[in-house]
């Protein structure tokens, strides 16, 4: 087959490779999985959100025989979840510093017998800090300078102030959080739903203290991610993991949805404070942001969301003039983590809502105003990067704008109860900074009689990664897609090709798949895999990802290139406030976003749509009310994700300006839609009447901020 | 699911009979009929009953008839997708129909019945405010005989009811709707489907007319104060004055009792203003 060159998959929506698995139901989920002799797996968690551990009594009542327990001390290597800092243990002990914080760990064979032992946790409950402004503790703090605001901010004949605020998140994968943990060839295999097999393969070594060839990380087939399962499958893992070797035997830990809801993570609430600086005729000339970052009771991924958030804090705006001070601090709520757009949906939310109302005191139109101010290629950003020539905040604009008929409906709805409005945006594709240097990232193809195959640890969580690196393999070798399989995501077959995280797995792990695929055929020269195998025995290619030459990054100062390169996108939402309820109903969703090439143009659609709805729950419905460090509504009947009922129409364009070291000019995509709704919303309130600055923009809240 | 469910059992009667007599000698039975807030309990883990009465092998508590008056005597065991479909139904109490249709999502409306509806006794039950302003009847039944309970009475208290521990409910039935009857009703559950109310609403203008209303107190129930200042000829700004009297809404995780009152309010205007044409209009659907 290999011999015939047939390209043409790459740009075409191709069947996916999971698909008929998933549609006829034979596709298996971890709690579709059994091993022999296996146990069950539960969490005693702490019931105050601080204070200190006094003890953990099990019973009153005789305890089913065969039970194991699982308490700190028989945490074989260093009791931390390792992540950025190592604060947050696996297990707690003295110090308990959010409400449900794993204390003790229990396992059976017989699920009903475990969930029956009654447990209780002693504390010496201590005062616990729940408004991120009063918190004492900083994780981290970022600050980023250009040209002096402070003196802009004084001169300028107009200056406009604002504060806004995010509420938390809650992912909403279909499939909550589970693994299996298995003993095995004196160490341990995890089965699990997970995003990352290699983060949860570091935590197990530190925790189990066992080298890296003892810790093996298999990811099952997982529904659904959306960052959820980045950093909280550590500790899943982990706990899975303790239990297992204590017992001798696979222990299965899979949580039930109001458990997930409760313990794990949620999207960082934000306050962001902002003043702007404008001459008379709209042009920015000095921005100040003001970022607080929600991190809850430990470090976690908090410095990095805050990263993101604070370079995505000016928005897609030239200034002349950008003072940015970021600060993620401790609260003692479980703690928060990554949730597609990783901070930035936060600080865009905050800057675009606030250019409405700069355009409102300005006296100039929303589009021209961003017109005016919206970065050109060649523009410099606010830590002095020079933005590249796929730069397309005009291009999305514009498009978005005709397409919605933004300016007539603009005028035709005022004073209706309708509203339009619009916000622009741009996602930083890959990781912050330094960050694709530091992770390295493998990927591997190897020669098979009938092809090649892909061997990454990057996962297939619902977003399309097997199709999508497999088009980009085939389209290189000029095979056709039948002819390249994808490995499954298991450190003991596949090499580090970083997490599955920060849009970058087509950018970055394609483009290094594209690479190794290049070379591939160079070694194959004009011979048949079968061939090729049968003369000179196995071939496996591993490339690394190598920086592009101008991207520099200096990491003290927060100067330099803080991505590669950007996506861009700009949405409209047109919506209905009903004058009686104040509930508002999204009527229609205009997305134009740019991300270079589109690969699988389906897939993308799909996560543009997805994303938006996605975008319009956190704008509108999605609150997770939080009583004494707790989520009260840790329930789908109480936290409300939108039903297609609730999402509108959409009308989604994607435009490709194409980015040179992507494969086949790719870009970033999977967070980029979750970036434009929310602002699009307040926005659109904002022309209907209502001066809303945080989200959700519930109907409670909005009769408030119109009594007001 | 956090209720150990080899711990519960489940009995399955045959006839009517059987199951009451059960209900008599067996109790205490959590009787099962679509499940659909039974098995939340369970999941949860707060479910307090372990014997059920599994109620759906009764056909003669099934069923939807159309009585010769025009009223409706609606089965115990009726769906609300039975409900929501029965032109009947449509013709005599549009306003059951619209509430069935927002019950839940479709899967739950071809489970859950109205009995349960009923039983459960949640104050948020869609059904229940326009079964109120029906001036429906409840058919309760024992090995003892037949009680009728108007609605109005079913509800003691906060997920309490005039149900005694061997007695379940046999029908529903609607009297004659007024002939001049206008029908509202809404449902304000922020969400499209699946939601569960912030505040449900109806009312029939007529001679006398009738208003009930979900979620804002510890039981659904009629606004019998804005009733009379609506039945007085009161201007309606009058009658929304005596709602805020009629009903006593709370904050929980759903919504405020500051929002509450305020939809209750913007509701009976509505109500008031679509219905003002003797026109019979469509029940307003969202």
């Amino acid at each position: 087959m290999a011999s015939r060159a047939r390209a043409g998959n790459v740009g075409r929506s191709v069947p996916r490779l999971e698909g008929p698995e998933k549609v006829e139901g034979r596709a298996r989920y971890v709690d579709d999985l059994r091993f022999p002799g296996m146990l069950h797996g539960r969490t005693i968690r702490a019931p105050h959100p601080c204070g200190r551990l006094r003890a953990v009594r099990l019973g009153p009542g005789g305890l089913p025989l065969g039970l194991v327990v699982v308490g700190p001390r028989d945490i074989p290597g260093d009791n931390v979840i390792a992540t950025i800092e190592d604060d947050q243990p696996a297990l707690a002990w003295g110090e308990i510093r959010h409400a449900e914080e794993p204390v003790l760990l229990l396992a059976h064979a017989d699920r009903e017998a475990l969930w029956a032992i009654p447990a209780e946790v002693d504390m010496i409950p201590g005062t616990p800090v729940f408004d991120p402004l009063a918190s004492p503790r900083v994780f981290k703090q970022i600050r980023i300078a250009k040209g002096d605001a402070a003196a802009a901010l004084r001169r300028a004949p107009v200056v406009v102030e604002g504060e806004y605020r995010t509420g938390a998140q809650e992912h909403v994968y279909i499939e909550p959080q589970g693994v299996i943990a298995v003993p095995e060839n004196g160490g341990i295999t995890i089965h699990g739903s997970l995003q990352c097999p290699y983060y949860v393969h570091k935590a197990l070594c530190r925790l189990l203290r066992l080298p890296p060839d003892k810790v093996r990380v298999i990811q099952v087939e997982t529904g659904g991610g959306f960052g959820g399962k980045e950093d909280y499958p550590s500790v899943i893992a982990g706990h899975a993991a303790l239990l297992a070797l204590k017992a001798r035997r696979p222990v299965k830990m899979v949580y039930d949805r109001g458990e997930d809801m409760r313990a794990t993570t949620k999207r960082h609430p934000s306050i962001v404070r902002l003043r702007s600086a404008f001459s008379r005729d709209g042009t920015l000339l000095a921005l100040e942001a003001q970022v607080v970052m929600d991190g809850g009771a430990y470090v976690t991924l908090s410095p990095v969301v805050l990263s993101r958030g604070v370079l995505h804090a000016s928005g897609p705006y030239r200034c002349p003039a950008v003072a940015i001070e970021g600060r993620a601090v401790m609260t003692n709520t479980p703690p928060n983590g990554a949730f597609r757009g990783f901070g930035a949906p936060q600080t865009l939310f905050a800057i675009e809502a606030h250019m409405d109302r700069c355009a409102q005191q300005l006296g100039i139109d929303p589009v021209k105003l961003r017109e005016k101010n919206a970065f050109r290629p060649g523009d410099v950003t606010a830590t002095g990067q020079k933005l590249p020539k796929d730069t397309a905040a005009l291009p999305v604009l514009r498009e978005a704008v005709r397409r919605s008929d933004y300016h007539r409906k603009r005028i035709a709805w005022a004073g209706t109860g309708r509203g339009i409005g619009l916000s622009l945006f741009f996602h930083g594709s890959g990781f912050t900074g330094a960050g694709e240097v530091r992770l390295a990232s493998k990927a591997s193809l190897e020669l098979t009689p009938k092809g090649v195959r892909i061997l990454v640890a990057s996962t297939e969580i619902g977003q399309g990664t097997r199709t999508m690196l497999a088009q980009i393999v085939a389209d290189t070798l000029g095979w056709p897609l039948s002819a390249v399989e994808v490995a499954p995501a298991d450190t003991g077959l596949v090499p580090d090709s970083g997490p599955t995280v920060a849009s970058r797995t087509c950018m970055i792990v394609g483009g290094i798949l594209q690479k190794a695929a290049r070379e591939l055929k160079r070694k194959l020269g004009r011979a048949k895999p079968a061939q090729y195998l049968a003369r000179h025995g196995a071939l496996v290619v591993t490339g690394q990802y190598e920086k592009p030459a101008e991207i520099q990054w200096d990491e003290e100062r927060y100067r330099g290139d803080a991505y590669g390169t950007y996506g861009w996108g700009c949405d409209v939402v047109e919506l209905e406030v009903d004058p009686v309820t104040r509930e508002v109903r999204p009527l229609k969703l205009t997305a134009v976003q740019e991300i270079g090439k589109a690969i699988h143009p389906g897939l993308a659609r799909g996560q543009v749509e997805g994303g938006s709805a996605q975008g319009l729950g956190w704008a509108l419905s999605e609150e997770v009310v939080m009583r004494d460090g707790r989520m009260a509504n840790a329930q789908l009947t109480n936290y409300m994700v939108p039903t297609t009922k609730d999402t509108p129409e959409m009308d989604v364009t994607i435009l490709g300006l194409g980015y040179r070291h992507g494969p086949f000019g790719a870009k970033g995509l999977g967070e980029l839609p979750m970036d434009g709704p929310a602002p699009a919303v307040v926005n659109a309130l904002r022309h209907a009447g209502f001066d809303v600055r945080e989200v959700p923009a519930t109907p409670e809240r909005l009769l408030r901020c119109a009594s007001r | 699911m956090k209720t150990a469910a080899s711990a519960l059992h489940l009995l399955r009667p045959e006839s009517p009979a059987q199951a009451l007599q059960w209900m008599r000698e067996r109790a205490p039975l959590q009787p099962l009929a679509g499940g659909t807030d039974l098995y939340v309990a369970l999941n949860f883990g707060t479910c307090p009953a372990r014997a059920f009465l599994d109620l759906s092998r009764l056909g003669a508590w099934r069923g939807i008839k159309v009585e010769r008056d025009g009223g409706l005597r609606i089965g115990a065991l009726a769906t609300f997708a039975e409900i929501r479909d029965h032109k009947g139904v449509a013709k005599a109490l549009p306003a059951l129909c619209a509430a069935a249709r927002e019950i839940g999502g479709a899967q739950i409306q071809n489970r859950a019945t109205i009995a349960g509806n009923l039983a459960n006794a949640s104050p948020a039950a869609d059904s229940a405010p326009v079964l109120l302003a029906a001036d429906a009847v409840v058919e309760l039944v024992s090995v003892s005989g037949v009680r009728r309970v108007p609605v109005a009475e079913f509800f003691l208290g906060y997920r309490r009811t005039a149900l005694q521990p061997d007695e379940l409910i046999q029908a529903v039935v609607i009297p004659t709707p007024p002939r001049a009857g206008q029908w509202y009703f809404r449902k304000v559950g922020t969400r499209a489907a699946n939601a569960i109310s912030k505040v449900v609403f109806c009312g029939v203008r007529g001679p006398q007319p009738r208003i009930a209303l979900g979620s804002v107190g510890p039981v659904p129930l009629r606004a019998r104060r804005a009733e009379a200042a609506l039945a007085a000829g009161e201007p309606v700004e009058t009658a929304v004055a005596a709602l805020q009297q009629d009903i006593a809404p709370i904050d929980d995780l759903r919504s405020t009792a500051e929002y509450r009152r305020f939809v209750a309010a913007g509701l009976l205007r509505q109500f008031w203003e679509r219905t003002a044409s003797p026109v019979r209009r469509p029940v307003r659907r969202r």
